[in-house]
């Protein structure tokens, strides 16, 4: 699939066109001109992007540009005004429950339930999700993500990382296709950020997992993202290699250039 | 034919399950109220008789219909109990963004109810048997569709409630713990529906469980019961289950199209 980045084509409406390669295996996700409209404002204005297998793409842009919107799209919880989304060549409006049995997600306000322990919500979750040997699945994850002293702990009373880490092993259970991560590093202490972020780039090359990320931390985004997409105003601004991008911009630094995606758009979406 | 998931359902079931087995205060109210309420209504029953006609027996009047309308309570407050927990943990966007249907996550929440609501009524049962010697005998067969229907309308209101909490946002809880009240008026629980004026009456027999009620009046009356008009009964549940579950469906169609379950605590009633 061609990625846009500075050589993408732009279709006669100003969104970018999707030219997948011939050949290119099915892509993890699959966005199809999105929109979602509150009346006449557009939260996310006729998006087009994939995610590959094994391939982590940032969803970078200001607040407000559409980045929760588009991920609450894919989770399934938001009905899009028009378009589509595909997940592993599942047609989420009508095959939503399949679509959703390959997705999943770890947000920074979508804590999982305080009142019940570490293992109880695991478990819970993973009836939801149909994992197989969920006892087994739980265990397994409990000892990767370093969470086998809290088993038996209250989620609620965990520390935020702590918890950031309860949602990332929810996360998992199911062993996505797709996984969504919204801020996930956002509360994590930067021994534990790296660390979190090795696991999640093993886990990702490992499985063959497509993951959509969005961070406001733009030398996380390089260190991690395969390639990023720059949102403002609802619409995909700029797509590339977090390594190079700045430089095809004439920007220094993707922190350079988030910032000036965030003042400048116009600028940049004529440039 | 709608298709449920077993494990999803029992996902439901199993968090309950879990909330229960750790928390007294959860636990405690499945039976302690309604034992309370046995309690006081068995010793009033027991002082009517000793003052009253000797041919009227109120235990079975008013101690049974007691007793039923509680079943109903806790049946419906079984199901709202389910789903407020994921209010009050701000769940709604793990639980409906993992791949289980409305209809499963309703189906989990009524069978949390069936559990729990089991539980109260064991308790009411034994407590007004044993202690104020409330006998199921004099009932006769027609107890199977009285809790069948009051059973079913529990569920109903208590699908209608959850639809409600999830359209009008959480402070819309108060709106409906009181419901069993407001509507004990009207189904005659303790007095013959034409005691009501007319305009009241005209609602209660909108209202499944006052078929109930004067079914078991007719019974302690020693009269036959209309099995046409507990059937009436049972089909005014049914449609009340099937009327809230579309309601259900409807505002969680709305949450979805508005975000309103992506952003359910800032209540964004329009």
């Amino acid at each position: 699939m061609g990625d846009g980045g500075p050589a993408a084509a732009r279709s006669p409406e100003g969104g970018r066109r999707l030219d997948r390669t011939p050949g290119a295996p099915t892509p993890i996700l699959l966005v199809e001109d999105l929109r979602k409209s509150y009346g006449t404002i557009a939260a996310v204005d006729g998006i087009r992007f994939h995610v590959a297998p094994g391939e982590i793409v940032g969803l970078l842009g200001p607040n407000g540009a559409g980045k929760t919107t588009t991920i609450n799209m894919i989770l399934g919880v938001l009905s899009p005004t028009s378009g589509a989304i595909r997940v592993d060549g599942l047609d989420l409006a009508r095959r939503r429950c399949e679509a959703l049995q390959r997705t999943n997600f770890a947000a920074v306000y979508a804590p999982l339930p305080g009142n019940l322990t570490v293992s109880q919500n695991l478990r819970v979750f993973g009836l939801l999700y149909g994992v197989r040997d969920v006892g087994a699945r739980v265990e397994a994850l409990l000892a990767e993500l370093d969470l086998r002293a809290f088993r038996d702990t209250k989620t609620g009373v965990l520390s935020s990382g702590e918890q950031t880490r309860v949602s990332l092993a929810k996360a998992m259970l199911n062993r996505p296709r797709l996984l969504l991560l919204d801020e996930p590093t956002a509360s994590l202490d930067p021994a534990i950020a790296r660390d979190l972020r090795g696991r999640i780039r093993g886990v990702a090359e490992r499985e063959a997992q497509g993951v959509l990320w969005t961070s406001h931390n733009m030398r996380e985004v390089e260190e991690v993202c395969d390639r990023v997409l720059f949102l403002s105003h609802g619409r995909i601004l700029l797509e590339g290699d977090p390594r190079t991008l700045p430089g095809e911009h004439g920007r220094a630094t993707l922190e350079d250039l988030f910032i000036a995606v965030a003042r400048e758009p116009l600028a940049l979406e004529h440039a | 034919m709608i298709a449920l998931r077993p494990r999803r359902v029992a996902a439901i079931v199993l968090r309950q399950g879990f909330l229960l087995r750790g928390s007294p205060a959860r636990f405690l109210p499945l039976f302690a109220w309604v034992a309370i309420d046995i309690v006081l209504w068995g010793f009033i029953t027991r002082y009517l008789n000793a003052v009253a006609s000797p041919a009227v027996d109120f235990v079975p009047l008013l101690l049974g219909a007691v007793l039923l309308w509680d079943f109903f309570a806790r049946v419906m407050h079984g199901v709202t109990m389910a789903f407020f927990e994921d209010v009050w943990s701000r769940n709604f966007l793990n639980v409906f963004a993992a791949p289980i249907t409305t209809a499963e996550y309703v189906a989990g929440l009524v069978l949390s109810a069936v559990l729990t609501s089991a539980i109260g009524l064991a308790v009411m049962v034994v407590l007004a048997t044993a202690a104020f010697g409330l006998s199921f005998v004099g009932y006769g067969v027609a107890i199977v569709p009285a809790l069948l229907i009051l059973f079913l309308f529990g569920i109903a209101l208590g699908i209608l409630g959850c639809a409600i909490v999830l359209r009008l946002g959480p402070a819309a809880e108060w709106l409906i713990w009181p419901i069993p009240a407001v509507l004990s008026p009207f189904v005659g629980v303790f007095y013959p529906i034409s005691t009501l004026p007319r305009w009241m009456q005209a609602f209660s027999w909108a209202l499944a469980p006052s078929y109930v009620f004067e079914a078991m009046r007719a019974l302690a009356a020693g009269t036959p019961v209309s099995w046409g008009s507990l059937g009436w009964g049972a089909l005014l549940a049914t449609a009340s289950i099937v009327l809230a579950g579309w309601g259900f469906a409807r505002v969680y169609r709305h949450a979805v199209r508005t975000g309103l379950v992506a952003r359910y605590s800032a209540e964004t009633v329009s």
